[in-house]
């Protein structure tokens, strides 16, 4: 048996009934990982000794009763975890051996006794849509070993697409979960801003970043939210907002469902094979009673660049910190203090971040602040209002992931700018701090999965997951995993 | 459209502590000279009236007491660090 | 060519609230390096920053005593700059809109009263402390993210003399408040001057000079009367003023270049995403007004006008709350207001400055000053006695009335006995009593002494005199 075969609810009921351990999970998921990850190169750092203990601790309890007791996940390299290495997939962070305090969220599935099987490869701090970018290793798509995963969240898509782990967690600043779900046939969802903790998460874009579950059920995936959201007093922009349960939400009855459908979607630079499953999808959405609409929300148009102007700008000043004096890499070849923290940034960043660095740092210096900056940030106002009035006649909003399948190696990390622009239908969700899910809707004709997206109104991720399990339930494309676990 | 230059990418990179090859500074000067002509469509909307969105969200007034907490890794912060002595987190010398 | 001396001054106060601005640290002065920290205060990555409220409040309290409109609406921004004791490389500050604005002082100097301005005041985080050794430089972050207030004047201070009254009555203000201890010595109070000439009656700006590294009110002023005629003396000569950085050398009494400034310094400031905008509505504001205690002019002027006391005496003793309140309190329990006043301004502020300490620090309390001045107007110790009792009650805090009657220091002011022991001196010093007689008034000086000598000091010394002449004329 391996793990892709059941659902956490299934394990649930086995571990209830004494037909499965913590341990004999653990086991599933380290043994999963000796066999695949060679190729697959999810995971960066496995936590196997710590692991086993808290498995056997679980087992010497037996009572199972906690949201995520004993399930294998692992976790983004982005998010810090006491006492385990956490690299941001960067070499300025290669002997980052301990962050010395957890993540609130590191903490939150801990106390729901989920197993913390290792740190997954991402782009190097989240600058990627490949995970081309990770200093360390390049992940491939267990469906097809010559393409990218996608990114950034590249690891945490592929570790759970090859059943390595039962979920994981990505984090998402303009579509770094959606896009590798998407690409990897599973589920992930970005959260309302606000509804999960940043604090431990290493910052990109601290006004877009979010940490979200990627799972390959969307029953999986509401209960990995529920077990992470909630206010916490140590980041300020976490919303009191009283969590509901998500998986009481899910139901298959979706009559009368409200749904829109932008345009801007489904424009330039989405390939007709997306185009044609988001149709496909809008079939199945009337089947189960729910109505759609085709809308305009004219300002998408500009959320990528705004979105690159606003995510750089903040990156060049969240990357700033890392200088080579408390921790991470110092390079032996400086001959002052000034020239220790050029050549520690230089030699420690690569190239993909230190153009977005340049970028972040053109675009806030002098007369560009108001220019560049300052100016997207109004744009992101406007795209905030765009979706406010479509949300008032509407419940949700659908529109593929991405605009294509998953690409080959090598075939955008030339060229930033075609890479930026598979983002394109992600960012706005993030500009406007909506909660965005990507489920499995399908495949190419050359056996890549698709991905649909679907998008609510704030604090109402219970409609989306609703709208994403209705679909779920009523396609198969879930049930399809990739030949040999993806090795 | 953003015309960056190559000298003006190696005045960013010092700004950013980041040292260029001539050859990387031509290179991130074109395609940032792109990127940004990219962004540049923004300017076809009139957002004379618009206020900028700063944050994630629109939550205000998040305030702390006054309660000191004690650390317990502090040695560890400095084991951390690539040199430290006395106490002290160690940098080279500064030069004027 | 006569010139106009512009100066304005920057004057960064440490808030004592218990806790960091941004972090639970604690905000405590002379620890151990590097204990009062935490990731936040490392800069480590995934660390976010939380707003005392405290620091709210007394950055709020200090900008309504210095006649600030508070603002209603504000956000936090980054300042960038790389630099070892700067742990995020950027500094969380308030640029677009400040806490206070528009407020001002009152100064006095030769008795000419001047309203100088201020510009704004806003909250910010301190940065660490960096000192320099023989192969490189050590980090300590136990002050990073102790909240400050910077205070910014408006250019209209005029003289060095001014912008030495600016300081103290800045300083004495914030006391007052009771948000920081602004203390120079300790940091919690530093200034940086900016200072220009210009021809009289020129309105434009000349170019000015910034002057760092001025550790006493003594150097801001020693600096600025420097800056002042060198800048005339490169003026006059036809030279330009350079926008530069100098700091000041107290040895040498100089100013010395630093660096130039450069139009390189680009701080690439936005609002803080990982803070959240402050809206401060009328109540809280009028809840922090009402904390206010009265303010040493007030107070100056009430001592003037309900104690009679003489103006210079009044802004002396209200020059910091705990002068002021001490002396309240001790003429509250009883205490004559003159002797009170003479006491504080004299021997505790002589033994203050002597020993570099604050009042707090000493062991005296209004309630010893009051008994003392109680045991000396009641004639129980004279006024030489009462030299030791203070140095007693200053150092130790020993109660007056217990330790006159322990070291038996109570004043002989029995006629009899006192009489006795004046016909023991005359027997004693007969050619001193021929030589008063004779009409050597220094005589009586050393007789006097000699009944004290004999008395360790206790005689009443205004009942020896009398019976002295009385004695010496039935002689």
């Amino acid at each position: 048996m391996g793990l892709y075969n059941f659902t956490i609810k299934q394990i649930e009921n086995m571990l209830h009934k004494k037909e499965i351990s913590a341990e004999e999970l653990a086991n599933l998921s380290y043994e999963q990982i000796d066999k695949v990850d060679g190729d697959i190169k999810a995971f960066l750092t496995l936590n196997k000794e710590n692991t086993l203990e808290k498995a056997k601790q679980i087992d010497a309890q037996g009572t199972y009763d906690k949201k995520l007791s004993a399930i294998p996940g692992a976790i983004k390299d982005n998010i810090v975890t006491k006492g385990i290495r956490t690299t941001c997939a960067s070499k300025i962070l290669a002997n980052f051996d301990d962050p010395l305090y957890d993540a609130t969220v590191t903490e939150k599935l801990a106390s729901e006794d989920s197993l913390m099987i290792g740190k997954l490869n991402m782009d190097e701090f989240a600058m990627g849509s490949s995970t081309e970018t990770s200093a360390f290793q390049k992940t491939v798509n267990p469906w097809n070993h010559d393409f990218v995963p996608g990114g950034s969240s590249g690891g945490s898509a592929a570790a759970v697409a090859a059943g390595e782990v039962m979920f994981s967690l990505g984090t998402d600043t303009g579509g770094s979960i959606r896009q590798p779900a998407s690409f990897c046939g599973i589920v992930g969802m970005k959260p309302t801003y606000g509804l999960v903790s940043r604090y431990g998460l290493v910052a990109f874009a601290p006004s877009l970043d979010q940490i979200g579950p990627m799972t390959r059920t969307v029953e999986d995936n509401a209960r990995v939210l529920e077990a992470i959201a909630g206010y916490d007093a140590n980041d300020s922009t976490s919303s009191k907002e009283s969590i509901p349960s998500y998986l009481n939400a899910l139901s298959e009855d979706i009559k009368g469902l409200k749904i829109a459908v932008p345009k801007e979607f489904l424009g330039e630079g989405v390939s007709e094979e997306v185009k044609e499953s988001v149709q496909n999808a809008l079939q199945m959405f009337e089947l189960l009673g729910a109505t759609w609409e085709e809308v305009s929300l004219p300002h998408l148009a500009y959320a990528d660049a705004a979105y690159y102007l606003i995510a750089n700008g903040e990156a060049s000043s969240s990357l700033a910190r890392f200088d080579g004096v408390r921790f991470g890499k110092r390079s032996d070849n400086a001959t002052d203090m000034i020239d220790m923290f050029k050549q520690s940034r230089t030699e420690g960043f690569g190239d993909e971040v230190k153009r977005r660095i340049l970028m972040g740092t053109t675009v806030l210096t002098g007369d560009n602040n108001e220019a560049y900056f300052r100016k997207a940030q109004k744009v992101r106002t406007l795209i905030g209002n765009d979706f406010r009035s479509a949300f008032e006649q509407y419940d949700i909003i659908i529109g593929p992931t991405t605009p294509t399948a998953a690409f080959k190696f090598n075939d955008k990390i030339k060229n930033p700018l075609t890479m930026y622009m598979s983002d394109m239908l992600t960012v706005p969700a993030n500009l406007a701090g909506l909660p965005a899910l990507s489920v499995p809707a399908g495949f190419t004709e050359t056996g890549l999965p698709l991905g649909l997206q679907i998008i609510g109104k704030h604090f109402d991720e219970q409609t989306v997951y609703r709208a994403g399990y209705a679909y779920e339930k009523a396609t198969n494309h879930h049930k399809k995993r990739p030949e040999r676990g993806g090795a | 459209m953003a015309e960056i230059t190559k000298q003006d990418m190696l005045r960013t990179a010092d700004q950013a502590r980041l040292v260029l090859t001539e050859e990387e500074a031509q290179n991130y000067a074109v395609q940032l000279s792109e990127i940004l002509t990219f962004t540049e469509k923004i300017n076809e909307i009139n957002m004379d009236d618009v206020k900028p969105t700063t944050n994630g969200n629109t939550i205000i007034n998040v305030l702390r007491n006054d309660e000191p907490k004690q650390w317990d890794e502090k040695g560890a912060a400095l084991e951390n660090a690539p040199e430290h002595e006395d106490n002290h987190f160690k940098v080279p010398a500064i030069m004027d | 060519m006569k010139f106009e001396t512009v100066i304005g001054l920057e004057v960064h106060v440490e808030l004592k609230t218990k806790s960091k601005i941004f972090s639970s640290s604690p905000n405590a002065f002379g620890n151990e390096p590097n204990t009062n920290i935490n990731p936040k205060d490392l800069g480590y990555p995934g660390t976010l920053p939380v707003l005392n409220e405290e620091a709210v409040n007394f950055g709020m309290k200090a900008s309504m005593a210095l006649n600030c409109d508070i603002a209603s609406e504000t956000v936090f921004d980054r300042k960038h700059y790389f630099y070892p004791d700067n742990p995020a490389a950027y500094q969380i500050s308030q640029d677009a809109q400040p806490i206070g604005e528009h407020g001002w002082i009152e100064i006095e100097v030769d008795g000419n009263k001047k309203k100088i301005g201020i510009e704004r005041i806003h909250l910010e985080e301190d940065a660490g402390k960096l000192t320099h050794a023989a192969d490189g430089s050590l980090v300590d972050y136990n002050r990073q993210g102790t909240p400050l207030i910077e205070i910014v004047s408006e250019p209209d201070i005029r003289s060095p003399e001014e912008a030495y009254a600016f300081l103290e009555k800045l300083k004495s203000i914030i006391q007052y408040t009771g948000v920081s201890d602004v203390r120079m010595e300790e940091g919690s109070l530093r200034c940086d001057g900016n200072i220009s000439l210009r021809p009289v009656g020129q309105k434009e700006f000349g170019t000015k000079t910034e002057i760092k590294n001025l550790n006493s009110f003594a150097f801001v002023r020693a600096a600025l009367e420097y800056e002042e005629k060198r800048q005339a003396k490169v003026l006059s000569e036809g030279g330009e003023i350079q926008q530069e950085t100098r700091r000041y050398d107290d040895k040498t009494k100089k100013t010395i270049l630093m660096r130039v400034k450069g139009s390189a310094d680009d701080y690439r400031l936005f609002p803080d995403p990982d803070l959240v905008p402050l809206y401060i509505d009328e109540e809280w504001k009028e809840r922090i007004r009402k904390e206010i205690p009265e303010l040493p002019d007030a107070r100056r002027e009430r001592y003037a006008k309900e104690l009679d006391l003489p103006k210079y005496d009044a802004g002396v003793l209200t020059a910091t709350k705990e002068m002021a309140d001490f002396f309240e309190r001790t003429v509250e329990l009883g205490a004559d207001v003159k002797q009170a006043s003479n006491w504080l301004m004299g021997d505790i502020s002589a033994y203050m400055n002597k020993h570099l300490k604050e009042l707090p620090d000493l062991a005296i309390t209004p309630e010893g000053l009051a008994k003392m001045i109680k045991l000396i107007e009641d004639g129980t110790i004279s006024s030489k006695i009462a030299k030791q009792v203070f140095a007693e009650l200053v150092e130790n805090g020993t109660d007056p009335e217990k330790y006159v009657k322990e070291k038996g220091l109570v004043q002989i002011s029995d006629e009899g006995q006192l009489r006795e022991i004046v016909d023991n001196v005359l027997d004693e010093n007969e050619q001193s009593v021929i030589d008063f007689k004779e009409g050597k008034g220094r005589a009586l000086g050393f007789l006097v002494g000699q009944v004290m000598k004999a008395t360790k000091g206790q005689a009443n010394p205004q009942m020896v005199n009398k019976i002295l002449k009385e004695e010496i004329e039935k002689r």
